[in-house]
């Protein structure tokens, strides 16, 4: 018996290590030794800390990090105060025969690629775009505005990409929460801010986190979304990254890179874990 | 029941050997840039060689990252800038020496074929043959901005929010050259070279405001001008060409200090697997009637001779319209770029893009 469980697992654990290691694991170790590598100009190699401390020592590159971590945590915050209504609605508001109405149609947009659903927006938003040629149909505007290529665009774009992954774990979480626990608080003279702050937002706390893992890990890997919606102003670390594997050729540089924003962004994870009172493990089941 | 699915399964299995892509027919992986295997004569190369084309489009930097990772490996064939070969060559080895022997060099622009083979040889040894070459420049509306006539004008604030080029090294390159340097004169002198971009790059962050933003890619480049909310960008030779055709308004100008001259290659990759391909496609590309009618699709010339009487005469007007003989003779060839200096130009333009 205890003979076949050790086969059984065995014969299932096997693909997933191999996935592992070879495709995760050892590309990484590749990528760390590459990352303590300084090429000389005469083309020999040393091992040195120096594209470590290149990040440290050039304002551009530690800026745009800080820079991609504030902007993510915002788009963090937003697409929270977005998708909490939303999943309220869908959970208690809703009646059940539309739920999954609902559902499917936050899902659908997601059938598609992001790039498509970037171009969908950029079409929205240039100048020469859909609700430019309305606004000046209807008389409000007397010249078109360019809405792209700023700020807000390149939030409003991070945000509807990441709505999906905080409502999810939201309508998971809410479903659980007691109905007569709101009614109760209704009939003993609560406002609706006192429901929302000493109710809801308690009750699903491990939701919010994990939705706000995950939609941070994604707003701060992000690439297409600042780049083509951001235009001009909106140097994404990630870019930062792919400039020196592409551009510059200094492919031990973007490998210390690459491990600065993983190491940077665990730190900013493990903070918010410890400002919320929440553990990893509560969190992720 | 068994039988059944059994008989089902192989007839998939033989439908599948049928179709032509499993029938181990050879292949032809191409690493190239877009429009460079136009349709038509990837299906007549099918039809005469019985050799599939697979077709991955890319660009200079890309190309290399991509061959740099595999050392060479994975495609038979890749088209990069013949300046930026001989500098990765030899510190990466991706690609392998040329057989001019398998080459049917009648049919090659000698004068081109010897500047490539010069510019691309390594340890006596030539890695690439021409393929097509062009400028970049300006294209402008000259309705709205009749005067827009150099790279200067990138930075004039008469346009402000309707100029767009590219954050990469040819604007920085054309830009010092509009300041009346000589960029390609520094490119064995680091530190002038390192200053004189510093100074490019003050300029281009001092010019932000008026950039409308920095286009990527050229199709999106083309339909911004085709709309009107750019009039003035740097870009490719055929890209305004095309807009021509369209809005006789909108057309390339090869700017006062010289346009920058480009020309694109056949290299072989370190590991390609199937060379005799590789070769076949090079000499069919350069065949007179299909560099024509490749020139007639893209508007860019190419280097092979005798293709200019396969040509149409719209296409033929644009050479005649842009490029006089004394625009020709300005035109500034990149020389083949040291491997220092994409460090520089990296971060400058990453500073420019970051500057508010």
């Amino acid at each position: 018996m205890t003979q076949h469980r050790k086969w059984g697992l065995f014969f299932f654990l096997t693909p997933v290590l191999l996935w592992l290691t070879l495709l995760i694991v050892l590309p990484h170790i590749d990528l760390l030794r590459m990352s303590f590598i300084l090429e000389t100009d005469t083309g020999e190699t040393e091992w040195r800390l120096s594209n470590y401390a290149s990040f440290f020592k050039e304002p551009i590159y530690w800026l745009t990090f800080v820079r991609t971590a504030i902007y993510s945590i915002i788009v963090t915050l937003l697409t929270l105060v977005v998708a909490l209504p939303v999943s309220f609605f869908i959970t208690k508001v809703a009646r059940p025969g539309t739920r999954g109405f609902l559902m499917l149609l936050i899902l659908l947009p997601f059938w598609v690629s992001e790039l498509v659903r970037v171009y969908g927006w950029m079409i929205l938003l240039r100048e020469s775009g859909v609700i430019n040629h309305f606004l000046l149909k209807l008389g409000i505007l007397d010249q078109p505005v360019e809405m792209l290529y700023n700020d807000a665009a390149m939030i409003l774009g991070l945000v509807y990409t990441s709505m999906l992954f905080m409502v999810v774990p939201l309508v998971s979480v809410l479903e659980s929460l007691d109905d007569s626990l709101i009614e109760a608080a209704y009939d003993l003279g609560a406002d609706m801010g006192t429901i929302v702050f000493k109710i809801i937002v308690p009750h699903a706390t491990p939701g919010i986190v994990s939705g706000a893992i995950v939609v941070f890990m994604l707003t701060l890997g992000n690439y297409l979304t600042p780049n083509l919606m951001g235009g001009k102003n909106s140097l994404w670390f990630t870019e930062q990254i792919y400039n020196q594997f592409i551009a510059s050729f200094n492919w031990n540089q973007g490998a210390a890179f690459g491990f600065l924003l993983l190491l940077l962004s665990s730190g900013i994870v493990w903070l918010g874990l410890k400002l919320s009172g929440q553990t990893l493990g509560k969190v992720v089941r | 029941m068994n039988k059944s699915l059994l008989s089902i399964v192989m007839l998939f299995l033989v439908s599948i050997a049928a179709y032509p892509g499993y029938t181990g027919a050879e292949t032809l992986s191409l690493l190239t840039w877009k429009g460079y295997a136009p349709k038509v004569l990837v299906d007549k190369f099918e039809t005469e060689t019985g050799i599939r084309v697979n077709v991955t489009y890319t660009n200079n930097e890309e190309m290399i990252a991509k061959l740099r990772a595999t050392r060479g490996a994975g495609f038979d064939l890749a088209q990069p800038s013949q300046d930026r070969i001989s500098s990765v060559q030899k510190k990466y080895r991706i690609y392998q020496a040329m057989d001019i022997r398998k080459i049917d060099t009648a049919q090659i622009i000698p004068s081109m074929l010897a500047s490539v083979k010069k510019n691309t040889s390594v340890g006596g040894e030539f890695h690439a043959v021409p393929f097509c070459w062009g400028t970049s420049g300006l294209v402008v509306n000259r309705k709205i901005a009749p005067d827009a006539l150099d790279y200067s004008d990138l930075l004039n604030d008469k346009y402000t929010g309707r100029i767009s080029y590219r954050l990469k090294r040819p604007t920085l390159i054309g830009l010092a050259f509009a300041m009346g340097k000589d960029p390609f004169s520094l490119y064995n002198d680091t530190d002038a070279y390192k200053a004189l971009m510093e100074e490019v790059g003050q300029a281009m962050i001092a010019a932000k405001p008026l950039v409308k933003n920095y286009w990527t890619n050229g199709d999106a480049l083309l339909q911004s001008m085709r709309s009107g909310e750019v009039h003035l960008a740097m870009a490719w030779d055929n890209g305004g060409w095309k807009l021509h055709a369209e809005n006789p308004d909108i057309d390339f100008v090869a700017p006062k200090s010289g346009a920058l001259g480009w020309i694109d290659t056949f290299a072989l990759p370190a590991k390609a697997k199937n060379i005799d391909a590789a070769y076949q496609w090079i000499n069919f590309m350069l065949r007179p009637q299909n560099a024509a009618t490749f020139t007639n699709l893209e508007r860019a010339p190419t280097a092979s001779a005798g293709a200019n009487q396969h040509m149409d005469a719209v296409v033929r007007a644009n050479f005649d319209r842009s490029f006089p003989q004394a625009v020709i003779d300005n035109i500034k060839w990149y020389p083949p770029v040291p491997s220092k200096l994409e460090g520089i130009e990296g971060m400058i333009l990453d500073k420019v893009k970051a500057s508010r």
